[in-house]
């Protein structure tokens, strides 16, 4: 589930999981009202995975692992030997067995989350609800975390809805994608279908930089302006340059690119101008008086590396310009 | 490898209930004995003995323990229990360590209404039984929970709250001191003594009262350690695991207001131990489990108020300290010292 801060996003999934109440509309869990279910048998459906930070003393990581059990356990709460199985596969799921014995205030953030999820997990459920669970974890944690939901989505066949800020993470790892936006529900399908440039851009309102969906990177928006330099690349040699001079703010020009070189996806969005040709076709004539005007209004050329072979001999030439001209 | 050490684990957890627990009751037991054998009037272990378990001996030693010494440490055993337990309860409740019944003004307000209804009764009935105590006191109990709750509602930070607590206490203290200036002399006697808490002058009717009371709430507690349990993870994943949030916070409050209402009933408000026997309960075990920390805290509270009636008796003997003196010097500074930061905590 994604969309902008304050869309809604952890106001639906507080009314699917019941903690508020559904304003309108209804919650169906296998043809059954949400309403209809007793708390009892929902807690041994669905589990949650939460924002809030919770506040314990003196409770070891075991012991919050343990709680998953709750709805199994008898009256007084006393754990079985399979419980503690559970308890203890639970945590190796999620590569945490050796935190059991910490105090559950001792860990980071990214070992909290981890160990919170093994208390989802132990709790044996059809469905897990999680709220931003990769807020506070850095990159590391964040793939471990949606790796492990991943492959238990996959094996034990539990059904994970979760709230993603990283819209990138969320186009890799899901299987339906639905887009929140204030009062409704924008979009909902494959992550193919919804990971369109305008739709992101539309669900965000982003107008200051660009959401490219097939490598699913986020840019900022390209610097203003006449092109300054001239930079000549291909096959993924210019994309450092580019983002070096838009950190700079300097507007650039990039050619001349094939339309299915990977420089051109991201110079589309970042070059003042790109001349491009079409692919695996000689660098027409036109093209290349094309690029020498463009290149002409330039202070400085740029040559990020080019192989040069049988169709693209106009970069030849046009390196060869920029070096009498002492562009280079 | 993890199975062993996590199995280690718990072996070394068990051990160290049992021996918090034994080592309690040996506590206990001594304090029983140094209660009842210290005091004006001192008699020996021997005669003890033989007075409680033959039921034989001198007609004075045998009147002091039977009517004395022996009902004022069951019923300092039962309300220390309760009261502890009270606060632990209000303490999962708000999950803040500093609530409890005597800062949150719960049990001031009991005394209000229990000292109003002693009062009336007095001049116009001429008796009252215990039972009407602990109603009254009960009232008084709801009545500052129901302010504490209306605030809590509006107010979101700890700290105003509890302030907003020790406000309530102040008012109905002084409710209290007004309506006491009105009353009769012999009245006065009577209300001044227990509105300083005591527990002095217990009856074994007054005790049976209370065991019954304060017993079934204890059990009734206890079989609530498992939703408590979910609760100290918070209301959202209490929920999220099948607890009726709503039924449990009424149950959670009305019992803590029972228990700390029989203890204003009896005894008086008495300050300071709802906060630092739970406290000390969870530090001596070693964890925050309910299911241990329950019985621990009643245990540990029982205790903690015989050594403090036993110093209340003994310090200045003949003259009797209140017990609310005692208590406040052995708890306020284990308070003091909860509320100091550790080090190394982040």
């Amino acid at each position: 589930m994604i969309g902008p801060n304050g869309s809604g996003k952890s106001t639906i999934l507080k009314s699917i999981t019941r903690q508020l109440k559904v304003v309108g509309g209804n919650v169906f869990f296998d043809d059954t009202s949400l309403l209809k279910l007793p708390y009892k048998e929902l807690a041994s459906k669905m589990a949650v995975v939460l924002t809030d930070r919770i506040k314990t003393e003196l409770m070891t990581c075991h012991d919050i692992v343990a709680t998953g059990r709750y709805p199994y356990t008898g009256r007084l709460g006393i754990l079985t030997q399979e419980d503690e199985c559970l308890v203890e596969e639970a945590m190796q799921a999620v590569h945490a067995q050796e935190l059991g014995n910490r105090d559950f205030n001792a860990i980071s953030d990214g070992q909290k989350q981890r160990v919170l999820l093994a208390r989802a997990i132990c709790q044996d459920p059809d469905v897990i609800v999680l709220d931003e669970p990769t807020s506070f974890l850095d990159v590391k944690y964040k793939l471990e975390l949606l790796s492990i939901l991943e492959r238990m989505a996959r094996q034990k066949k539990i059904t994970v809805i979760m709230s993603l800020h990283e819209i990138d993470l969320a186009q890799k790892i899901s299987d339906k994608i639905i887009c929140v936006k204030g009062e409704t529900i924008s979009h909902y399908g494959s992550p193919e279908k919804v990971f369109t440039e305008e739709i992101i851009r539309e669900l965000y309102g982003i107008n200051n930089g660009y959401f490219d969906p097939l490598f699913g990177s986020i840019e900022l928006p390209a610097p203003e302006g006449e092109p300054e330099v001239f930079v000549i690349s291909s096959g993924g040699t210019g994309i450092p340059v580019y983002r070096r001079l838009q950190k700079e703010h300097i507007p650039f020009a990039a050619g001349i690119l094939y339309e299915n070189d990977m420089d051109y996806r991201l110079a589309r969005l970042l070059a003042a101008e790109v001349i491009t040709e079409e692919p695996f076709e000689e660098i027409r004539e036109e093209t290349l008086q094309k690029a020498f005007v463009t290149m002409g209004k330039c202070k400085r050329v740029i040559n990020a590396g080019v192989k040069i072979g049988a169709w693209n001999k106009g970069i030849e030439k046009l390196l060869e310009k920029a070096e009498k001209e002492g562009k280079l | 490898m993890e199975q062993t050490s996590f199995h280690q684990e718990n072996f070394r957890r068990r051990t160290r209930y049992t021996a918090v627990f034994l080592i309690l009751a040996a506590v206990f037991c001594v304090v029983t004995v140094l209660n009842i054998n210290t005091g004006n009037v001192y008699i020996p272990v021997p005669k003890i003995l033989r007075i409680l378990f033959l039921k034989e001996g001198a007609a004075t030693e045998y009147n002091i323990i039977w009517k004395i010494r022996l009902p004022r440490i069951l019923m300092a055993a039962l309300l220390g229990g309760a009261l502890s337990l009270s606060g632990f309860l209000l303490q999962t409740f708000f999950s803040n360590p500093i609530a409890g019944p005597f800062v949150l003004g719960i049990s001031s307000g009991a005394k209000m209404v229990v000292a109003l209804t002693m009062i009336v009764y007095l001049k116009y009935i001429g008796r009252f039984s215990s039972y009407t105590l602990i109603l009254a006191a009960f009232i008084g109990s709801l009545i500052s929970t129901g302010f504490i709750l209306l605030m809590s509602k509006k107010v979101q930070h700890m700290a105003s709250l509890l302030v907003g607590g020790i406000m309530i206490g102040y008012i109905c203290s002084a409710i209290t001191d007004f309506v006491v200036t009105f009353a009769d002399d012999s009245d006065i006697v009577n209300l001044h003594g227990w509105s300083q808490g005591s527990f002095s002058g217990m009856s074994w009717s007054n005790i049976r009262v209370a065991a019954v009371v304060v017993g079934l709430a204890v059990l009734f507690t206890f079989f609530l350690s498992k939703p408590i349990s979910a609760y100290q993870l918070g209301e959202a994943y209490a929920q999220s695991m099948g607890v009726n949030i709503k039924t449990f916070r009424v149950i959670l409050i009305l019992l803590s207001s029972i228990l700390s209402a029989c203890v204003t009933a009896f005894a008086g408000p008495i300050s300071f131990v709802g906060i630092a026997v739970p406290f000390l309960a969870r530090k001596a075990f070693g964890t925050s489990k309910p299911i241990v920390v329950i019985p621990g805290t009643f245990f540990m509270g029982a205790v903690f108020c015989m050594i403090c009636d036993l110093i209340a008796r003994m310090a200045l003997a003949p003259v009797e300290l209140n017990i609310s003196t005692v208590t406040s010097i052995l708890g306020a500074p284990i308070v003091i010292y909860m509320m100091i930061p550790k080090g190394g905590r982040k």
